[in-house]
């Protein structure tokens, strides 16, 4: 593949000897121009060409969801380049100064060294404010765009066997993202990220028994001290972003080494992948992506202020301003602490115990184990220890897609919560109201999506295996000659067929005795899931069912197409 | 009572020619007003009985119905003996009061009389019992010390009116307003008079300086757009992460299908 672009290149120059260069010429590097000439010089000290035509003929298949993940590689690429140039110029300390720089509402006021660099970076370093924004946005798009890769990864099964552990990986970089948003957040010392500096050691001093001696291990001392900003740096600038990038690449290789999923559709397999490969179209399109993306971030950068510190002012532990929350990856803790009602301390052995704060916090920790654990709950549940590289419609996985669906619902409440007060000033509602809606919907709003998800995806699945077995509906009404009106239904073409019968369905398992003749609560415990899971489903239409199907409406052999039901009769004929 | 006279007289065959009359002289005026700060509050000062008989007027017509014929007050309004001038320009001069219903809180409304209604009214109850006064128009140049008044707004205000002034919640469905656009007699009178919620910041509190510093803060803020761009309403992370997730991710995600787009 490459030698051929080398050899059409360098055929501009010599049209004569062109067309019969051979691959990698070892010794005599022909008429073939500069490029042929240095590809030879790397070729013979580095035997490079066979990683190359390995990694040049990678096939990736397209769809615009498999790119979501190299939006959040290409944000954190831009983060570590504007990053890089914060660090020139800003100072991790909390040495008090006086600021003296353009910003005129801040002339003479006290504060740290920190703060003071942010604002010589926005106001008095050449394009440092642009750097500044720029930094900030990728930041929120960096996370935002691994969430929605996991969930894209989630809904459509990508998580299976052989990838349990790189989603577990890609869960980790989820929550390093967050750790870097959080403790970059927090440097400039302005008042917004003492603030929530000050939430997180109210986190830390809730944990019983350690909290206190946590948090003033974390901080050297009390609230706020001034070592925090420098251990925050340390955090953000080296610690994390190496064990990130350490990670990342980890899911890289293992991308190459599972090679890409792929959606079910004609001549797609388990066994291959179909796509384009990366030389030379690939790697065209995911380079002008990384200057698309690094484009829309710049716009964001230039036209929109993100974390005005010099609104903010210097940090102060008395004022708390109205408005005050994390950025948004962080607004479900938020939003968790905000939803808790009040009156959960209770005095204890002349202790306070806050139940309040120990109570959110198990919650999301809860979640995020949840989230990182479930590739290997659902291998438990279904016993499928075979490798998938189709992946499924959300659909045709009704009781994921539907869990799915609840913690989706479950994360929304929270997050939305954290901004319960911008919800009551600009509708006009009592903040109190806001948050009472808002607790009923945690609680209630899982099992009301569940719910609904999974009848509508069985609902769809129902669909979809009518439209195989009848067609669709073409919207021409015919009328026969003796009189009666018909709607012809037409066929769907080969591809789409495909693209609707190719998945699997499970059966719950079946309550067996072990090899010792023994039926453990175990056992029961994983078939009782294993219904929940599994005893709603669809299968899809079988051949002989499209054979005599075609044309004839309501006259199916055992009459059980269209209905659900336990049991085997539907799945496998 | 006044809506309906009001109603009569625009069917006055002058009535067009009063009309223009009258946009002509407001429009000049004010831009004269405006344009020269000439101070219009110095009439306020030479109170003439005549104008707190037009203000007791005003006062009978529309206010006495909560606050009693004689600012006792009754069950839907408190007493006003005492509130001074500078709180009634603030609620009349804001259009809070007089009041559309009974609610978590007077909103901020156009308001219902002409600056000289307001400066009769409040001139009247002044006249009752003595109270904070308009402010001096030297405090509301906004020409302080923007830094002093950043670092007091902060302390003080910033907990309920957000760092940016952009308003937030209070429990029960009140709030506090945004303060862009707010006239500086307006701002002082609040600070001065603690309408509302809003606890009162007497001069001993923050003193006659102070508050035009914090004037001047304000203003500033209001004057001088954000260097960074458009401010999303200056919410903070909320209206930056929801920015971030509709119009940036959208933005790319657009560009994500176009690039796997099969050509036709």
């Amino acid at each position: 593949m490459t030698s051929t672009i080398d050899r059409t290149g360098s055929g501009d120059s010599t049209p004569a000897g062109a067309a019969a260069a051979t691959d990698n010429g070892p010794a005599k590097p022909k008429s073939g121009g500069f490029t042929a000439a240095a590809s030879n010089y790397l070729e013979d000290r580095t035997s490079i060409s066979g990683v190359v035509k390995e990694f040049g003929r990678k096939i990736f298949p397209d769809h615009w969801s498999f790119m979501l993940g190299e939006v959040a590689l290409y944000s954190f690429v831009v983060i570590i380049l504007s990053g890089t140039f914060l660090t020139f110029f800003f100072q991790a300390s909390m040495v008090e100064t006086h600021y003296d720089g353009a910003f005129v509402p801040m002339k003479g006021v006290e504060m740290s060294a920190a703060m003071e660099s942010a604002l010589h970076i926005s106001f008095d370093v050449r394009g440092g404010l642009l750097v500044r924004q720029i930094h900030h946005w990728a930041a929120l798009l960096f996370i935002a765009a691994i969430g929605l890769h996991m969930l894209r990864v989630f809904f459509t099964g990508a998580f299976r066997k052989p990838r349990e552990l790189n989603w577990v990986i890609g869960f980790l970089l989820f929550v390093l993202a967050m750790a870097e948003g959080f403790t970059g957040y927090s440097l400039p010392d302005d008042l917004l990220s003492g603030n929530g500096l000050r939430i997180i050691d109210g986190l830390i001093k809730g944990i019983p028994v350690i909290g206190t001696w946590t948090s003033f291990l974390l901080f050297g001392g009390e609230f706020p001290g001034t070592a925090i900003v420098g251990r925050l740096y340390t955090l953000h600038i080296l610690l994390l972003p190496a064990i990130l990038v350490a990670f990342l690449a980890l899911h890289l290789v293992f991308v190459i080494v599972h090679k890409h999923t792929q959606y079910a559709g004609a001549g797609r397999t388990n066994n291959n992948v179909v796509g384009y490969p990366i030389l030379p179209v690939y790697a065209a399109k995911a380079g002008g992506f990384f200057f698309l993306v690094f484009g829309v971030i710049a716009l964001m950068a230039s036209f929109f202020t993100i974390n005005p510190i010099w609104n903010y002012g210097p940090y102060d532990p008395s004022p708390v301003s109205a408005g005050t929350q994390p950025d948004w990856y962080i607004g479900f803790a938020d939003g968790a602490l905000r939803l808790i009602p009040p009156g959960w301390e209770f005095v204890w052995l002349d202790h306070t115990w806050s139940i309040n704060i120990i109570v959110p916090v198990i919650a999301l920790v809860g979640l995020l184990a949840a989230v990182a654990a479930y590739p290997f709950i659902e291998g438990w549940v279904t016993g499928d220890k075979r490798e998938h590289h189709i992946l499924d419609r959300p659909r045709n996985a009704p009781t994921r897609t539907a869990i799915g669906a609840a913690g989706v619902t479950f994360y929304a409440g929270l997050w939305a919560a954290a901004s319960s007060d911008l919800m009551a000033t600009h509708f006009q509602l009592s903040i109190e109201g806001v948050i009472h809606t808002i607790q009923a919907w945690v609680v209630l709003g899982p099992f009301l999506a569940f719910f609904v998800t999974k009848r509508v995806c069985i609902a769809l699945m129902k669909k979809d295996r009518e439209i195989v077995l009848h067609g669709f509906e073409s919207g021409r009404i015919v009328r026969l000659p003796g009189g009666e009106y018909i709607e012809v239904h037409e066929q769907v073409d080969d591809y789409e067929r495909w693209r609707l019968v190719d998945y699997e369905v499970y059966e719950p398992i079946m309550l067996r005795p072990n090899a010792k003749g023994q039926i453990t609560p175990g056992m029961r415990f994983r078939s009782r899931v294993s219904r929940w899971f599994f005893e709603d489903r669809i299968a899809p239409a079988q051949q002989q069912e499209l054979e005599s199907g075609h044309g004839h409406h309501g006259t199916h052999g055992d009459g059980t197409d269209h209905s659900l039901e336990e049991g085997p009769g539907l799945t496998k004929p | 009572m006044a809506r309906r006279s009001r109603k009569a007289s625009r069917r006055h065959p002058l009535a067009t020619v009063v009309l223009i009359a009258i946009g002509l002289v407001v429009t000049g005026g004010g831009y004269a007003a405006f344009s020269s700060t000439t101070t219009a509050t110095a009439d306020t000062e030479i109170t003439s009985q005549a104008v707190i008989d037009e203000g007791e007027k005003l006062f009978a017509a529309n206010c006495a119905t909560c606050h009693g014929m004689s600012l006792e007050g009754t069950d839907d309004g408190p007493a006003l003996i005492g509130v001074g001038a500078a709180s009634v320009n603030f609620q009349v001069g804001t259009g809070r009061m007089p009041m559309a219903m009974q609610g978590p809180q007077a909103m901020q409304k156009p308001t219902q009389f002409t600056d000289e209604q307001t400066l009769a009214l409040a001139a009247y109850v002044a006249s009752i019992s003595p109270g904070p006064a308009i402010p001096d128009e030297s405090l509301l140049q906004a020409d302080g010390d923007a830094a002093n008044g950043g670092e007091l707004f902060r302390i003080n205000c910033a907990m309920c009116h957000n760092v940016a002034g952009a308003g937030g919640a209070l429990t029960e469905g009140k709030y506090a307003p945004e303060l862009t656009g707010v006239l500086a007699t307006h701002i002082y009178e609040a600070m001065l008079t603690g309408p509302q919620n809003m606890p009162v910041f007497n001069d001993d509190n923050l003193t006659p300086e102070d508050k035009r510093d914090i004037i001047t803060y304000l203003k500033y803020i209001e004057n001088n757009p954000s260097p960074g761009g458009y401010e999303l309403g200056a919410l903070g992370p909320v209206a930056e992460g929801l920015f971030a997730w509709i119009f940036g991710l959208g933005a790319i995600i657009g560009l994500m299908v176009w690039l796997t787009a099969k050509s036709n």
